[in-house]
Order: structure tokens, then sequence, then C-alpha cells
């Protein structure tokens, strides 16, 4: 059965398009036939950060409006085959997205692919509610700063009690905790909540934790998610991300801090 | 008092660190925020509070610094506490 994973946050700028695509791109690689959903209808941006953007003609608004069928809105990914991109629409507003019509489409994707992967947008207004309405899973994108832990409190209230899951009375959403933008430096010396603070404070799983880095942005001027570059602790933070997901015990890297020249030559670690 | 534990402290060089002053912020405000979801919300509590003052002012003349509406949450129940500093002479009707 497919499942429907939202990356939400409440917050903006906190590394959901970012975490979207790389998480998305990450399944992909693992075999798992998988689509990612922009539902920033008027602000779209995933297809910039997976690199796709001159390719879009159709958008999740045409599809939903049945002006055309999903087959010719989705992009094919450049990096994995196994992905698929649905852009969302640049030009409509937001309330041009359903329910009704979101949920026909997420019924057709779930005939044909393994994972949903629903990117947010920021906020709590229609396009974040009708992202995360449907949701199996949620990736939580948390900064370790308190506006960012606030808002994220404030999604997971949303999820308890309106989604779908919630108002149906099912099984409650999957909850995860993606610690994004982490500084072990900032955090050893007391500048920054610690990863523990943060998951004490929103008590759920924590699924992983991406180091703040300069390759970010480097992977978002290419267009190419981050997961796929070389030597960066990003794309393996985002790599154990997954792997965790789909259910390896892999130990939480990246949450200390690395040993300097002069430490790893007196034998620290 | 305080000014000179704070003192103290940064002497000592054991100021609070900012993000224990984070965490205790978000600890205070998420406790107060969680316990008002999935409640009745007091969006209405300005309402009642005119509409009671109305109510009242039509037999009592009361100033509007006397009357207060305030909501407490417990586990179990809530207290609606309606709070009526009545003026000195009681009858003195509007």
């Amino acid at each position: 059965m497919a499942k429907v994973i939202v990356v939400t946050s409440g917050k903006g700028g906190v590394g959901k398009t970012t975490t979207s695509a790389s998480f998305s791109s990450g399944l992909a690689m693992r075999g798992n036939r998988t689509v990612v959903i922009d539902f920033d209808v008027g602000l779209r941006n995933l297809d910039l950060i997976m690199g796709c953007e001159r390719r879009v003609v159709y958008d999740i608004i045409n599809v939903i409006n049945g002006e055309v069928s999903l087959k010719q809105a989705l992009i094919k990914d450049k990096n994995c085959d196994n992905l698929y991109i649905l852009p969302a629409s640049q030009t409509r507003d937001k309330d041009a997205l359903n329910l009704e019509g979101v949920e026909r489409i997420l019924d057709e994707l779930k005939e044909s692919f393994d994972f949903i992967v629903c990117d947010s947008p920021a906020g709590i207004e229609s396009g974040a509610f009708t992202a995360m309405y449907f949701a199996d899973e949620a990736l939580v994108v948390t900064n370790p700063e308190v506006s960012s832990v606030r808002d994220s409190d404030r999604i997971l209230g949303i999820l308890a009690a309106k989604s779908k899951r919630a108002v149906e009375g099912l099984e409650p959403v999957k909850e995860h905790l993606l610690v994004t933008r982490y500084d072990p430096k900032r955090v050893n010396t007391g500048a920054m909540l610690s990863v523990v603070d943060i998951q004490e404070i929103l008590r759920i799983p924590l699924l992983g934790v991406i180091p703040e880095s300069a390759s970010v942005l480097q992977a978002s001027n290419a267009g190419t998610p981050a997961i796929h570059l070389d030597k960066s602790d990003v794309a393996e933070a985002y790599r154990d991300v997954v792997g965790r997901f789909m259910g390896e015990d892999l130990p939480m890297r990246f949450i200390s801090e690395k040993a300097g020249f002069f430490k790893r030559l007196l034998g620290g670690h | 008092m305080s000014m000179i534990v704070g003192l103290i402290d940064y002497l000592r060089g054991n100021e609070k660190k900012s993000a224990v002053v984070a965490k205790e912020r978000l600890q205070i405000i998420l406790a107060h925020e969680r316990a008002g979801r999935g409640t009745a919300t007091p969006d209405y509590l300005p309402a009642l509070q005119e509409e009671l003052m109305a109510v009242i002012a039509k037999y009592i003349h009361i100033d509007r610094d006397s009357f207060k509406v305030q909501l407490e949450k417990h586990d179990q129940y809530d207290v609606l506490e309606l709070n009526i500093t009545l003026p000195d002479k009681i009858n003195s009707r509007v």
C-alpha cells in the first residue's frame, strides 16, 4: 500500500523543500517508486531545487481541473529513475487546491507509486492544511530555534486534531522529527538548543539531524538535491534519514563537534 | 538582591546560557498553548464580558475596571470566574 508522507514545519525557511527533494530522491535511490508533490501553489520552488524548472509544462491545478492527465503533468527526475515530480501552479492562487481534487490525485498516484511525498507550504493556511490532510506519516522539519520549535508544536497539534486520520478516528499520523541546520559547535557552547532539548519539548521520535552546511546552498544553486552531493555531511545525513525511515537502525551522526586537526593528532575522536 | 546574584553568576562565569533560556521559554509557552488546544477556546470571553456588563449596568452603575471575567482550566473542569466590585452605594440605579 502506497504511503503518503507530508514534509511540514509551520515556519518558513527551515528546509522543507530541501528535505522533500533529498528525502524523495533517497527513497527512489533505494528502488522505491516515488513521487514528490509541490503544494506551494503560487510560490512553487520544488522544481528549482530538483532542477527541472524548465521542463514544467503542466501542474497540479491543471490536473485537478481535469485539463490534463496526471501522466502529462508528472516530470521524470533527471537523477533517479524511480522519481517523478508534480509541480505546483505558479499563477493560480492557493484556493484552487481543494481536498476532493487532491484526494482524487493521491488515489490515482497510489496505484503506481510506493511513496507520495507532499512538500507543504509554510503557514497553517489552506495549502499547508491540504498537504497534511491525507498524510499517513509526517516529517516535521525543525530548526534549533525557538520560533521554529513553537511552530512545529502547533503543526503537531493540527496533525493530531484535523488530519483525515484524526477526523476519521483512524490510527494517528506517524510523526518524525527532523532537526535541520544543526550546529554542534554552537550547541556545545550553550548558544543553540540541542537535539535532546528539542526532542524533550516536542516529544516525537527523532528521525535525523541535518547539520548546518554550505553545501545546501551549493545544491540549490545547481538544482541538484543535496543528497546527491559528494563528500557532504548533509548528503550522508539525508541518506541516514532515508535508511532510518526504511527501518534501518543507524546511529545518529553529525550531532557532536567534528574533531579539529590537533584533537585528531592528539588521539581525540 | 537578584542583581547581586546576577553579578556573582557573571563573575563566576555561570551566566545562564541562551539555549537554556530558550528551552525554558519554550516549555512555558507551549504548556500554555497546548492547554488551550482541543478544548473550547476562550475566544468568546471578551464578548461574554461585554454582554454581562451590559446586563449588570442596567441595574447597577459599575465601573469597567471593577468587572473581571476569567476562565481557569483544571484537569477535569474549567472555572468561569466573574469578579464584580460593586460601588459603595449599591442601589444607585442608573
